[in-house]
């Protein structure tokens, strides 16, 4: 199954894009204890979210362990219009690195 | 409560992405490497001082915190920080966690003093919002509570 | 018939429950909805498939901000994929169900008269597989789960309508589920009905105990505890580990005939798979 996937809704609200997004991402923590093993799960987080509108950056998030798994984030910005392409994209500790686009509705 | 419909083929206002193998991204700014002291920090003024270059905020009634006053699950709080100064950066530490900060937000210069996600807390703790505004540094605090279940949780 | 009575003696005693006596289930179900609707007045019948979040303010606020966007949309998507994909031999689950398995899930539980068992849809799903030369899939979580959950979307907003039949063994299938439901198990000794009938809307340490009425609704359930989706038997054999009872296994008999009663129970409340809880 292909996990890795990001899901952005993006809509305008008077003068203001709002954007939410969800990705799919384990954010293990590496305390985690693999119950058969004892060994623990080794830390596996996304550590980077770039948001852009029209290629500008209107939000780049650092992130740690904390954030839930499958993490969802919203941000509002100004000086948006309908059909403007956001772009979001992550990378995490392992160097491994996901991107989607949609359209403000 | 009224439940959005997702599922469209092509829903009007987002699209499911794809991955992109080799992680290609072209920032028209240099990227800050990732500030991995201020995140293995072991207590908040460590963190604060690690991305902020401070541990002194002064406190602000212009910063909302939204969160549960009792968390139903500590895995999975959501929370919304919110201010209508105009913001640099908005961070989040958790007082209690192993490693406080959980995470910081840098804003563009026409994004609103606001985000919203979700995060994960060990146990009953305040949880910290700092906002830079104006070279300065602000915060609000919110104790959450964190129990263990009876049976869900 | 002796067994009933004690059970419901030893039950009844616990606190006031309805007295479930051998009736039909048209009765059962009256008395169960209207124990629930009594001790809930201010919840509409429907409201009832949101368990916790329909009784309590406050999760309720987390969970309406969970739901903003929620975690399984993510297996929703996982599972139309898969569910479109072709087997081996170039047949889709399409096949195996009604409507081209679209908005048909509400014609699970079903007791097969043919089979003379109650039939699931997670059993279903794999049925259709091995009927198609797949491997079947394992019954609690990951794939059968994600496609549980893209066949529960689409079914949303339906009428919980589980039959019946005037079949002997279905009867029978229906009693040997609500036995379960009422029957003391496990090292705390504690029944089903305890916690779900006479203790909803009361505290468990700190856990709100969730109302019987509407709870196999919102299956597969995407909780936030195991940080992924589960089907029902999942969840029932999580339910009898927490009263340090042994489960029985996904999809056994006990689970089906304990789902058939339970959906039954919920007649008349939508739909509202998958759902999201604590």
């Amino acid at each position: 199954m292909a996990k890795k996937k990001i899901r952005i809704r993006a809509k305008l609200k008077g003068d203001v894009a709002e954007v939410k997004t969800l990705m799919s991402h384990p954010m293990e923590t590496g305390l985690r204890k693999n119950k058969k093993t004892g060994e623990k799960i080794p830390a596996h987080f996304i550590q980077e979210v770039i948001c852009e509108h029209k290629g500008n950056k209107v939000l780049v998030a650092s992130w740690g362990v904390a954030v839930s798994k499958n993490p969802y984030l919203s941000f509002k910005f100004k000086g948006g219009a309908k059909g403007d392409k956001i772009k979001v994209s992550w990378t995490d500790n392992k160097g491994e690195s996901a991107s989607a686009e949609a359209s403000i509705g | 409560m009224k439940r959005r419909t997702f599922l469209k083929g092509t829903v009007a206002g987002g699209m499911i992405g794809v991955a992109a193998s080799a992680g290609l991204l072209t920032p028209r700014m240099v990227l800050a490497a990732w500030p991995k002291s201020a995140f293995d920090a072991k207590s908040v003024d460590d963190a604060m001082d690690a991305l902020l270059g401070s541990t002194s905020a002064a406190n602000s009634s212009d910063i909302k915190i939204k969160a549960p006053d009792i968390a139903e699950n500590g895995a999975v709080v959501p929370i919304t920080v919110s201010t209508s100064m105009p913001a640099e950066s908005i961070s989040v530490l958790i007082e209690k966690n192993p490693s406080p900060l959980a995470c910081s937000f840098a804003l563009g210069d026409h994004t609103i003093g606001f985000v919203s996600t979700r995060v994960k807390m060990g146990k009953t703790s305040d949880l910290i919002a700092v906002v830079k505004s104006g070279g300065k540094l602000f915060s609000a605090k919110k104790t959450v509570k964190v129990t263990i279940g009876g049976c869900g949780g | 018939m002796k067994k009933l009575l004690l059970i419901t003696a030893a039950v009844s005693a616990f606190g006031s429950m309805p007295l479930i006596s051998q009736a039909s289930p048209e009765d059962d179900l009256k008395a169960f909805r209207g124990y629930f609707m009594e001790r809930f007045p201010n919840v509409p019948l429907e409201e009832f498939a949101n368990g916790v979040y329909a009784i309590d303010a406050a999760s309720r606020e987390q969970w309406e901000a969970i739901e903003e966007f929620p975690p399984y949309e993510i297996a929703v998507e996982e599972g139309r994929e898969l569910f479109e994909t072709p087997f081996k031999n170039g047949k889709t689950y399409a096949s195996c169900f009604r409507n081209g398995g679209i908005g048909i899930k509400g014609d699970y539980p079903y007791f097969d008269t043919e089979k003379g068992r109650v039939e699931t849809l997670e059993s279903a799903i794999n049925e259709c597989r091995t009927k198609n030369g797949e491997k079947p899939l394992k019954y609690k979580k990951g794939k059968i789960a994600a496609i549980s959950a893209y066949m529960a979307y689409t079914t949303r907003g339906q009428t919980i309508d589980i039959k019946i039949p005037h079949d002997q063994r279905a009867l029978d299938a229906y009693e040997a589920g609500k036995h379960f439901y009422y029957a003391r198990r496990g090292q705390l000794n504690m029944a089903c009905a305890h916690c779900h009938i006479d203790n909803a809307g009361n505290k468990i340490r700190a856990d709100l105990l969730s109302p019987a009425l509407g709870h196999l609704s919102h299956f597969p359930v995407y909780r936030s505890k195991w940080g992924g989706l589960g089907t029902a038997h999942r969840r029932f054999s999580g339910c009898n580990k927490q009263v340090r009872a042994l489960p029985f296994k996904a999809q056994s008999e006990q689970y089906r005939n304990l789902e058939y009663f339970l959906t039954y129970m919920s007649n008349g409340i939508p739909w509202n798979g998958p759902g999201a809880r604590k």
